[in-house]
């Protein structure tokens, strides 16, 4: 690049000459071009392309040729809402962030109230073990939770049989594969909201909490109506990550279950990853934009519940 | 995310005030505060600890483990017949020095990317003055959401026509320019003064010249935070590589133990728990020595 001087004759840190000006400008440009063309080829594209695909035909032999497709207007919307299969991978979704979320985060809460009671030794050192499964491979959990799970090697049910209970074939069981899940995800996501609740907590002033106790608020009442009251956008923040994350949840019953018993597991991102596979690439990207748009509504309720707060 | 915290009547963490009340020094009510933490809330606290690291401590004692032993009911606290014979069996029986090196090269590639692309899109939006930088800023934002499982079926087409399946370029490529990274970049760049940059600009330095000899050394931290997740979040992803590397010589780990994990040899646990460790155990070293990076990550993006 040109080393150009600030030119102008006033040495004014303040106000830049023209020349000063459009090299700015050319800099600007410069330096944003490299990782803008390869934002818009595999990212502003895909995401563009994604959305017209599920208007056409498109199959995998249409590869070598994909815009000489037919346009087929919203059959792939509705044939979906038809599909049986894809309504049970709704359903398993919705099941799996209704009561995956609230989980999570209700964990994870009692984590971060526990860590900020007043403890001072190993702080760290139990923040640190809260947040490991977070950096670690969904798949590679998700074997190691199969092994955990196994019917009578397994360790879960080894050590429910010491309190004297017969724990059930916990992934074969149609009832019982989906909670599986929920609580590994719970186990590994937990420590990531951990860090957020516990940064939120340190600043709710200690004074308020004196005041109240001094007046007789007992602890749960301070929790109530002052902790929990003053975390409310941390609480959103991290309802609304979490939320994404498991609305997209794949590797688990990919690993686990392959979507059984009886498509009890099967996701709708899962699904879709189907149908890829089967060919039918215009179907599957119909599905990937339903997905999208339920993830895209999650953030923009989140924007407005903090946007009326403020 | 780009959630702006809401204004709180903000304490800065670990401020105290700096005298106490003469009514705080009379009587602390019990229950918060630091001396008061209750000998319960270690107890649940490290019960749950248990309950985290558990599952960590029987992947790495099953690992150990010959076959028999993994089916045996009800299964031995420790190793009886400790073998290493199932991280043998990961270079007999599947080729793990070869996903190992995959995924290593397709992670450190794409972290490098991320480091120069980002860093020069952060400066150019933090700092440079030019139109469209608004829309560049907020078009890179929008798709902080966007999931892989929304751009997957049309990447495939397009990198299939690049020729890229079942390459490094294919692996690679699509995740070389992040926009989390030029939220990272861009947010801490802007707290830097730009006194340093007029006055460099004054002393006819170029542009480059700024951005390479003061603007990145200043960026450490940032970089640091940014290289470590980078390099994690590739490291464990999952969707794009598998629908990508189609053959054995170009699996990545994930790949390779999610495949074989659902295959024929699918309660070949002695084998999966190797693999597993192998996945696993280097990620929670790398954390553990630089985990105050991991929570500078979260402070510097999450909830800013």
């Amino acid at each position: 690049m040109a080393s150009l001087t600030a030119g102008g004759a006033a040495p004014s840190t303040r106000r830049r000459s023209r020349p000063g000006r459009r090299r700015e400008l050319v800099a600007g440009y410069l330096f944003a071009l490299p990782f803008l063309a390869l934002f818009v080829v595999f990212t502003v594209g895909p995401v563009l392309a994604s959305f017209g695909m599920s208007f056409t035909d498109l199959r995998s032999s249409d590869v070598r040729n994909p815009l000489a497709v037919e346009a087929v207007g919203l059959k792939h919307y509705t044939d979906l809402f038809a599909d049986e299969t894809f309504r049970q991978a709704a359903f398993n979704t919705a099941y799996f962030v209704v009561i995956g979320v609230p989980l999570t985060m209700g964990l994870a809460l009692a984590v971060a109230v526990g860590l900020n009671s007043g403890i001072t030794r190993f702080k760290a050192f139990f923040r640190v073990g809260y947040y490991l499964p977070v950096v670690t491979s969904i798949v590679a959990v998700a074997v190691v939770w199969r092994f955990l799970l196994e019917p009578d090697s397994g360790l879960v049910n080894t050590m429910l049989g010491y309190a004297g209970i017969d724990g059930p074939s916990w992934l074969n069981s149609p009832t019982w594969a989906m909670p599986s899940m929920i609580v590994m995800a719970a186990w590994r996501n937990m420590g990531y909201l951990v860090v957020i609740f516990l940064a939120g907590l340190q600043l709710v002033p200690k004074e308020m909490h004196e005041a109240a106790a001094i007046d007789g608020a007992g602890a749960w009442n301070r929790f109530r109506h002052i902790t929990l009251p003053m975390l409310r956008p941390t609480l959103l923040f991290g309802a609304v990550i979490t939320m994404i994350g498991y609305l997209q949840f794949f590797e688990e019953p990919f690993v686990m279950t392959q979507g059984g018993p009886l498509d009890k597991t099967l996701s709708v991102a899962y699904y879709t990853y189907n149908q890829f596979g089967f060919g039918n690439y215009s179907y599957a990207a119909a599905m990937a934009y339903v997905l999208f748009v339920v993830i895209a509504l999650v953030t923009a309720v989140q924007f407005r519940v903090l946007g009326r707060r403020d | 995310m780009t959630t702006t915290r809401p204004e709180l009547p903000a304490v800065p963490a670990g401020t105290r005030p700096a005298a106490p009340t003469p009514r705080r020094a009379t009587r602390r009510p019990a229950g918060f505060g630091e001396p008061t933490a209750q000998p319960w809330i270690y107890v649940v606290l490290t019960g749950g600890l248990v309950l985290l690291v558990g599952p960590f401590l029987w992947m790495l004692l099953g690992s150990f483990r010959p076959d028999r032993e993994l089916k045996q009911v009800p299964p031995a606290w420790l190793p009886q017949d400790p073998t290493l014979e199932n991280y043998r069996n990961l270079f007999d029986r599947l080729d793990f020095p070869t996903y190992f090196f995959n995924s290593a090269v397709v992670a450190l590639a794409i972290t490098l990317g991320n480091l120069v692309f980002c860093s020069m899109l952060g400066y150019a939006l933090a700092k440079l003055d030019f139109p469209g930088k608004r829309v560049i800023f907020v078009l890179v934002l929008a798709t902080l959401m966007v999931p892989g499982v929304v751009t997957f079926v049309p990447l495939f087409v397009l990198v299939s026509n690049m020729g890229m399946v079942n390459t490094f370029p294919g692996l690679i490529f699509p995740f070389l320019a992040g926009p989390f990274g030029v939220f990272l970049m861009r947010q801490f760049i802007q707290s830097l003064p730009d006194e340093l940059i007029h006055a460099a600009r004054v002393d006819g330095a170029g542009e480059w010249r700024i951005f390479r000899s003061i603007i990145l050394p200043l960026c450490k931290p940032a970089l640091a935070t940014l290289g470590i997740l980078t390099f994690l979040t590739s490291w464990n992803n999952f969707l794009w590589p598998l629908v990508v590397a189609q053959s054995e010589e170009k699996y990545t780990l994930p790949v390779a133990l999610a495949i074989y994990a659902i295959g024929e040899n699918r309660s070949d646990y002695g084998l999966l728990m190797a693999g597993s460790v192998v996945i696993i155990l280097p990620v929670l070293v790398v954390f553990l020595l630089l985990q105050r990076h991991f929570v500078r990550g979260i402070a510097m993006t999450g909830i800013k």
